[in-house]
């Protein structure tokens, strides 16, 4: 059953040192800000972090960095033309970095919310990045076998949900928040409003609330301009 | 003829992507290619980070914070655009729908092996986004790059030397002084622009 949570702090709350966390996100489109900042702001440590990006500019992720609350960080492209905060981490050796091709980073996180215990995946075969993992050849095809990557909490960012957690997206602030939503122990989805059940079109939903444990609305969510960065 | 510019190679790419494809356009150079396919060639550009039928680059007045391309571009959406979440958009080059990728290159080995993610230096954060789905993906993979490296050293190699994205992905690699088409027979120079096929093989040592 899904909880229509009064704040963002109320919405994260309970998240406990040495989570899991996975952020949607794909640079600041579908970014759950104020999410990632009521997480900071509980002080939980030794997180760690999977999401596209490692952040960007001071804002959202990179502020959740900055303040040395995590880890480790898995994702697909964290080096970006503002993301200072991570380099200097990075580099400075207090963060662990698990670089994962993009395509891999979702379907692990869908197999893990659909049940899979592992897949084949023709993705990055003859690369650095399946070095040391199993490899198989089926129908002529060479593939890497890949775990689930399934997270304590997720916080996600959709368009609007109703209090049963029905969600819908918009644009391409979708990314990876469908496939998030289902991959977590505790789902938290912020929106711009919770409306009543019946005021969604079902046939549009993305999101089944079955996936969504906690909603909150943030009517005026941060936005940042990206610096338009690759990956 | 001399050897061609950034917009020159783009506009020979966009020329041999067949009418009606659906088409990746890897980000930095490749971008380019979507400013000379005509809007009657009915091609429909994909963006891994969830979209199909992408547009033009946003105006400044068009710029929406939840409509970018994978290079985080604000950019529009033309009519009969869809919408779909990461694993959807990774299945559609994973699964073989989409005809087309054309990615950037550091190197591209004669026999089609990419590598395009990671200089190997070990003060070079590393970053891979799409790159590896996107080579072993598409159905049909073109690379266009320089030919040579600032120094002049040949980036179509007969193995790669920077860590690889995909092996044997890559079918044609279209550069400022000449087009190449990869196959199990090796590297056929289909045109040159600059320097005469053999000359262009001599520098290659081809």
């Amino acid at each position: 059953m899904t909880v229509v949570a009064e704040s963002a702090d109320d919405a994260v709350a309970g998240v406990p040192d040495g989570a899991t966390v996975l952020i949607g996100g794909f640079g600041t489109a579908g970014q759950p800000m104020e999410l990632i900042d009521a997480l900071r702001r509980t002080g939980v440590g030794d997180l760690t972090v999977v999401s596209n990006n490692a952040g960007n500019g001071s804002h959202g992720l990179a502020a959740l960095l900055a303040a040395g609350q995590v880890r480790r960080i898995v994702c697909s492209f964290p080096r970006q033309r503002d993301s200072h905060v991570f380099d200097e981490l990075y580099r400075s050796g207090r963060i662990e970095l698990d670089v994962v091709p993009q395509g891999n980073l979702a379907e692990r996180l869908r197999a893990a919310g659909a049940g899979i215990g592992a897949f084949y995946c023709p993705t990055g075969v003859g690369t650095p990045l399946a070095d040391g993992k199993e490899q198989r050849t089926i129908d002529g095809r060479d593939y890497v076998l890949e775990y689930p990557i399934r997270g304590d909490v997720a916080l996600i960012k959709a368009h609007e949900a109703d209090s049963l957690g029905n969600l819908v997206y918009r644009k391409t602030a979708r990314n990876f928040g469908p496939v998030m939503a289902t991959a977590a122990a505790l789902t938290v989805a912020q929106v711009l409003s919770v409306s009543e059940p019946g005021s969604l079109d079902p046939e549009a939903v993305v999101t089944p609330g079955i996936f969504v444990d906690r909603v909150v609305a943030c009517p005026s969510p941060a936005v940042f301009a990206e610096q338009g960065a690759a990956g | 003829m001399s050897r061609l510019d950034r917009a020159g190679i783009a506009r020979l790419v966009a020329a041999d992507i067949p009418p009606g494809s659906y088409v990746n356009l890897g980000i930095g150079q490749p971008t380019a290619v979507g400013d000379h396919l005509s809007p009657d060639s009915g091609v429909i550009l994909h963006t891994e980070n969830g979209m199909l039928g992408m547009g033009r680059a946003a105006t400044e007045s068009e710029v929406d914070p939840d409509l970018i391309n994978a290079g985080k571009v604000p950019v529009t959406e033309t009519l009969g655009a869809s919408y779909f979440h990461h694993a959807d958009s990774f299945a559609m080059m994973r699964g073989g729908h989409l005809d087309v990728c054309v990615l950037g290159a550091f190197q591209v080995s004669y026999t089609g092996d990419l590598a395009n993610w990671h200089t190997g230096e070990p003060s070079a954060i590393p970053a891979v986004g799409g790159a590896m789905d996107l080579a072993i993906g598409a159905k049909s993979v073109f690379v266009m790059m320089t030919l040579f490296t600032d120094a002049g050293a040949p980036k179509l190699v007969p193995s790669c030397t920077y860590p690889l994205t995909g092996l044997r992905c890559v079918s044609r690699v279209y550069t400022d002084y000449g087009v190449f088409l990869l196959g199990p027979d090796g590297v056929r120079v289909r045109e040159t622009f600059g320097l005469s096929e053999s000359d262009l093989r001599d520098r290659l040592g081809l």
